[in-house]
């Protein structure tokens, strides 16, 4: 996809969420407002190898996403990409609808059933095991939130996979710097966040994640480095996109009212508008 | 370890699996289930062992001989079973070792969600079950694995009665689908069964025959403990019957009912906390089908005060042939009531 596409498949999953959020009792604003582009450029620019048609399809990348609290940006982009209908979209988090507040695994696209945190890592590294057993040359994706990594679990996985060289690995973390509570650094510091990764044997690279242009060309250059799993951070805003939800806490959660609705898709600006 | 002296198993001249071969060998449950798994993995390249740092309970052999598919994640346990979900994803069969303690509660939400959530094919295999681990103190106890593991859903759960009942229960798990936690122990205890020991996956076996009252036991030790508490009633004119409910979850409804209906007491024998083991397993499943009186013999709620050897732990909690056949005696004339 053109950089120009990329932008407009972004600013259409993030009114897919703007009603999601309005139209359910709530959706995790701030976290899927800042994984958005990262979604977008895996899904639509050709970086996972992934058939809509077949999502069990051998021979698939797979996507795990840990992060699974913001569910509205992941149906979205499975929805724009056509694992189901978009009408579906409508159906979040709606009596008998599939689309639960944190991803079921029923769902088409979705390969683990996430929310509880600090859990796909390791379940990404049985995945990239049985790879490297095998001999097979599919890739594993981890999106984890900040906030997760304070997960003894992710640290025990991270270990894991730089000691097995999971170079068919890429975590990239949605470092929005803000969880439930309030700032990273504020409730539980992760910083020198980079650092740690990289002390942990893995190699390390650094974008804005809301640029697309940087976020392809990182994760079209996987693995960063041969023999080491790869993680991306990239550096985001929480509610991105939306004058009221950016870089707070107040929207890591919530229903948006029918004013919201209107000032947050005003903020965003109408769909089928080249940005 | 004595399972690197038997691993070659066409070498022995005795049937694999049978008394007198775990009898010749010396073997422990956890040492026929780590052969058990050589020989699952043998017959089919899904198998994997995956360990946390503890394989040198018996699982060397499995690394000697099949290195590409024995995998150590260190002392991280719910990394290990997060990748074992991961590993199940792409159609592995993990075998999981470790301490029984560890594998189910540190790891426990890994094993509910990463596992049992996604119906993964993985086994658990959990040593120092109960109270083996009796000089080491309550941090390797495990007298709750049992409740832990049952309340899962898709978790199929069984406790081996003796080394020879392990190795066929390892077989079992290894070509049942979906996710199954095994309780073991590294102590040699004492035998059961012979050659012939029936294991079918939620089929209990009826050890001895007896209208008086019922022992319904499970896991090593205390089954072979039933069976001698039976003995010592039976010199008083009291026929027990005995059960062996190796597999806790799914229980064998119909043979307890039929015991209930039959002996119109149930008494349940269990190495672990009174609540939510055994004891409540055939409960749920009695009171509704056909409700008796029951006993529920096992570890008050409390952890043990002071250490000691398993033997003793066991006298004190009454979870030997003379503490069972003593509730026994005191349970009967609530009979018929």
């Amino acid at each position: 996809m053109t950089t120009a596409d990329l932008k407009d498949t972004a600013h259409a999953l993030r009114h897919h969420i703007v009603h999601m959020a309005a139209d359910s009792p709530g959706a995790h604003v701030g976290g899927s407002m800042s994984v958005t582009e990262i979604l977008t450029v895996l899904f639509f620019d050709d970086v996972l190898q992934v058939d809509p048609a077949e999502p069990k399809k051998e021979g698939r990348d797979y996507l795990i996403f840990s992060k699974g609290h913001a569910s509205a940006a992941l149906y979205a982009a499975l929805a724009e990409r056509g694992f189901f209908p978009v009408e579906e979209l409508k159906t979040y988090k709606q009596m008998g609808s599939r689309l639960a507040g944190h991803s079921l695994k029923s769902i088409p696209g979705v390969e683990l059933a996430t929310g509880s945190l600090g859990h796909g890592l390791p379940v990404g590294n049985g995945i990239a095991l049985a790879g490297k057993h095998d001999k097979l040359p599919y890739r594993t994706f981890v999106i984890m939130g900040d906030g997760e990594c304070q997960e003894g679990s992710v640290w025990e996985a991270a270990m894991c996979a730089a000691h097995y060289k999971l170079d068919n690995l890429v975590a990239i973390v949605d470092r929005n710097g803000v969880q439930e509570d309030g700032p990273t650094e504020k409730i539980m510091a992760l910083e020198p966040f980079a650092d740690k990764w990289r002390s942990f044997g893995w190699e390390v690279r650094e974008v804005d994640g809301h640029d697309v242009e940087q976020l392809s060309q990182a994760l079209h250059a996987v693995p960063f480095a041969a023999g080491k799993p790869s993680l991306l951070l990239a550096r985001t805003v929480k509610g991105k996109g939306v004058s009221f939800a950016e870089n707070t806490n107040a929207w890591h959660y919530g229903r948006l009212t029918g004013e919201q609705r209107e000032t947050a898709l005003t903020d965003l600006g109408p769909r089928g508008i080249r940005l | 370890m004595t399972v690197s002296m038997v691993s070659d198993t066409t070498a022995s001249d005795l049937k694999v699996g049978s008394k007198a071969w775990v009898e010749r060998y010396g073997l422990s449950a956890v040492e026929t289930c780590r052969l058990a798994q050589l020989e699952l993995a043998r017959g089919d390249r899904r198998f994997f062992s995956l360990e946390a740092d503890l394989g040198d309970f018996g699982g060397f052999p499995f690394r000697d001989e099949f290195p590409d598919r024995y995998i150590d994640f260190g002392i991280a346990e719910a990394s290990m079973i997060g990748a074992a979900g991961g590993l199940a994803l792409r159609g592995k069969i993990p075998l999981i070792n470790t301490f029984a303690s560890f594998g189910l509660m540190r790891a426990c939400e890994q094993v509910r969600l990463d596992l049992c959530y996604h119906k993964a094919n993985a086994k658990i295999f959990g040593t120092f079950a109960g109270l083996q681990a009796g000089f080491s103190g309550p941090t390797h106890h495990s007298i709750e694995d049992v409740a832990i593991a049952r309340a899962f859903p898709n978790m199929t759960v069984i406790a081996p009665a003796d080394a020879v009942s392990a190795y066929w229960a390892t077989l079992a798990a290894g070509h049942h689908p979906g996710p199954v936690y095994i309780r073991l122990a590294v102590d040699v205890t004492a035998q059961v069964y012979d050659e012939d020991c029936p294991f079918t996956i939620g089929k209990g076996n009826t050890l001895r025959e007896g209208d008086d009252l019922t022992l319904v036991a499970s896991g090593l030790t205390v089954v072979a403990e039933a069976l001698a508490a039976a003995d010592l009633l039976a010199a008083e004119g009291i026929r027990a019957r005995v059960l062996d409910i190796h597999t806790i979850k799914p229980i064998d409804r119909e043979l307890l009912a039929k015991a209930a209906r039959e002996t119109g007491l149930l008494i349940t024998v269990e190495e672990h906390t009174v609540f939510g083991g055994l004891g409540g397993a055939v409960a749920e499943a009695v009171a509704e089908d056909e409700p008796v009186p029951m006993r529920i013999l096992g570890i008050p709620d409390s952890y043990a005060e002071y250490v000691g050897p398993y033997p003793e732990h066991l006298r004190r909690y009454g979870l030997d042939a003379a503490g069972i056949a003593a509730a026994a005696r005191q349970a009967l004339p609530r009979k018929g009531r």
